[in-house]
């Protein structure tokens, strides 16, 4: 450490900084002020940051190191700086105020996966069918059959019906906003695109279950004509489908997909574009080629927080799909997914017994959604480690 | 082809141009970029159109910021949201004023203390926080407070799964505005002998202060609308119920939800309805459901739309994030 400080720093070592390097604990009085060594982190913090040491100006120089940031300037200044050579109590007051927030949050959600646990283990123990096969949902104490089986089936579905709708749009839409429209009309765009974020989710299951069912029925007939395949098969429900769920979900995503895939595309380097287009391409290979395969990563994790959100979009879904009483796997047939199903039996909150079957189900799509969350994370920071 | 070629120093009988397949398929693409942004605008202004044009009526009456629905059908007439107004604002009040200290302390711990494993816990956390679904947050709260320790659905259990859904939006704007504070700020403190904190205190906070009110707005933005913990934290009454923390509570999203279960009530059989004050006026059944279940949502979509446009207009005097 001491070597390496000295060869990094040749010029800047001067003669009294020489014996604290060195490993002597006594640090002279010379260096830091007198309470240097009375501070067990400040030797650390100066070692770490041979310019200070060297220097008659400690605070001045050890400010011009871009990659130690405030908290070693801090150790500094409470140290060099202070009198008394001891971390002021407001700082200690400080630190513990914000570690302690900190702290509450990681055991807020500590404490939302224990609570679920806990409170659907002994439902999930005492479940007379398969938890994860069985589509019976009975929650009568002493007898309950429930298995989630038709909720998962319905809740992916209908989320992934949201992604197949939503993603391809929202990449056009990043497209427009950062390639295609020129600047005046790229900001108010992306406004509105923003705006329909802020909408709230029960405004968005009003108008799908009240406006947007009833035009969809025509779209789901022809579809229903279409192809006889086991997705487009039944339609005995004309409004409130999951096919109509879809297209309402993939509306309210639309906002946060657009706004990543907008991100990346941004910066897509200035150099691949201007290669692209010198080496003649039309602008849409331009796109092809720089564009799409630097935003891909982008892409894909806003994508994957989309379906997140869809998976556990809760109030839109409960006000837009009708129940049915036979599953099938039509996206043209009802059905209900873990939050509206939830949402739907509030009242069946009775014993604990049964309230253990819910919680269950709500681990699930905790599960659920964080398995998807981080992974979308995962990438998102891949890609920061890149650039 | 001399159009697409003017600004080429090489003379047109050198460079052809693109092939027309390729040129056919830049205008392709071209057509469905467009295509993409129009057919996004379609619904974002037909859901508005609708909410403003079928709500309007309702809301621009005086009864509707005044009287509750005490005692309304969707047979009567008259009656307001003043009981929604009130719990909504009540809830999401409770709400900020738990969750914005806690947020802005984690902010300013992820930005100026944040090194090693604790920090990479707490953004790791704050990355679930922000992907937990509202109803799994109501799960929670219900479990510990109403499972847990036998209490009763009230409003102040919705603040505190509200809380859990805020945290995050406000960590995020917090931090992002933090790192913008230029460093030779806090240097120029420190180099004056100011300790730490107040350094935080003094000079970083007040910097960066227009830039988390912004955050702050739009995390009240976000929970306003949540619906999801209401119907299991709270059951929706009619009446103006001012106190949170016992018997049930009306909010703006549980009216509408409320309305929502009247809309079909239209073809009854009887042929009367009932005026404001009750009394039973001969004609057609007249649902004044859905009237109300439209003014509602644009109460609520007013209500947040201002807090997004204050949002915006707070985030032009930042200095720092320009």
């Amino acid at each position: 450490m001491a070597d390496g400080d000295t060869a990094t720093q040749p010029e800047g070592s001067t003669n009294g900084a020489a014996p604290a390097r060195g490993g002597n604990p006594f640090v002279p009085r010379g260096v830091g002020g007198d309470g240097v060594g009375l501070d067990p982190t400040a030797p650390r913090a100066l070692h770490a940051n041979p310019s200070v040491v060297g220097s008659s100006q400690p605070l001045a120089i050890s400010a011009g190191t871009p990659s130690d940031a405030p908290p070693v300037l801090g150790a500094g200044s409470a140290s060099v700086g202070s009198p008394r050579g001891k971390v002021r109590i407001g700082d200690r007051i400080f630190l513990a105020l914000t570690r302690g927030a900190s702290g509450f949050v990681v055991l807020l959600v500590s404490l939302v996966a224990i609570f679920l646990v806990v409170k659907s283990l002994p439902s999930i123990l005492d479940d007379k069918v398969n938890f994860f096969t069985s589509s019976e949902w009975s929650t009568t104490a002493g007898n309950l059959r429930f298995g989630i089986a038709p909720l998962l089936y319905t809740t992916v579905a209908i989320s992934v019906l949201a992604m197949i709708l939503a993603v391809p749009t929202a990449i056009g839409i990043a497209l427009f906003i950062t390639h295609y429209a020129p600047k005046r009309v790229a900001r108010p765009v992306a406004y509105a695109i923003d705006l329909l974020a802020a909408i709230p989710s029960i405004i968005y299951g009003i108008w799908g279950a009240a406006v947007l069912a009833p035009h969809l029925a025509g779209v789901q007939r022809a579809l229903y004509h279409l192809g006889g395949f086991p997705l487009f098969k039944d339609r005995n429900v004309p409004t409130g489908s999951l096919f109509d769920g879809g297209v309402v979900l993939a509306i309210m995503i639309l906002p946060i997909v657009t706004a990543i895939s907008r991100d990346v595309f941004e910066r897509t380097p200035r150099e691949n574009i201007e290669a692209a287009l010198a080496l003649g391409s039309t602008k849409w290979e331009m796109i092809r080629m720089a564009v799409l395969p630097y935003g891909r990563g982008g892409v894909i994790s806003g994508a994957m927080l989309g379906l997140g959100r869809a998976l556990g979009e809760t109030i839109a879904v409960f006000l837009i799909l009708s129940k049915v009483s036979n599953f099938s796997p039509s996206i043209f047939s009802g059905g209900e997914t873990f939050a509206s199903k939830i949402a739907n039996s509030a009242s069946e909150f009775s014993n604990p017994e049964s309230t253990g079957a819910f919680i269950a189900a709500g681990l699930v799509l905790f599960v659920l959604t964080f398995v998807v969350n981080a992974a979308a994370r995962m990438i998102v920071n891949r890609r920061k480690d890149f650039t | 082809m001399t159009a697409t070629l003017t600004a080429k120093p090489a003379p047109a009988s050198h460079f052809a141009g693109p092939s027309g397949s390729r040129r056919f398929k830049n205008g392709l693409a071209t057509v469905l970029v467009t295509a993409a942004f129009l057919v996004a605008l379609i619904p974002l202004v037909w859901l508005l159109w609708t909410v403003i044009s079928k709500g309007y009526h309702v809301v621009t009456s005086a009864s509707w910021w005044t009287e509750s629905q005490r005692g309304k059908t969707f047979e009567s007439a008259g009656g307001g949201a003043w009981h929604a107004i009130v719990g909504t604002v009540e809830q999401v009040a409770l709400c900020s004023i738990i969750s914005v200290p806690i947020a802005i302390l984690v902010g300013i711990y992820l930005v100026e203390y944040g090194r090693g494993a604790f920090a990479k816990v707490t953004t790791f956390t704050v990355d679930i926080l922000t992907g937990i679904p509202s109803i799994v947050a109501a799960l929670f709260i219900y479990a510990l407070f109403i499972s847990t320790f036998h209490g009763a659905r009230a409003g102040w259990l919705v603040s505190l799964a509200l809380v859990i859904l805020m945290i995050p939006v406000i960590v995020r704007t917090t931090e992002e505005m933090l790192k913008l504070v230029p460093n030779e700020l806090r240097e120029a403190s420190y180099a004056l002998g100011v300790p730490k904190w107040k350094t935080i205190v003094k000079i970083v906070l007040p910097t960066a202060f227009t830039g988390i009110v912004t955050g702050v707005v739009l995390g009240i933005a976000r929970v306003a609308g949540e619906t999801a913990p209401l119907l299991i934290l709270v059951g929706y009454s009619s009446n103006t119920n001012t106190d949170l923390f016992s018997n049930f509570q009306g909010s703006l999203p549980t009216l509408i939800n409320d309305q929502f279960a009247n809309l079909n009530h239209a073809t009854g059989g009887t042929a009367y309805h009932l005026d404001a004050n009750g009394n039973r006026v001969a004609g057609a059944v007249v649902n004044y459901a859905p009237d109300r279940m439209w003014g509602a949502a644009l109460t609520l979509i007013a209500i947040i739309l201002l807090l997004n446009v204050f949002a915006r207009f707070i985030a032009r005097f930042n200095k720092i994030a320009q």
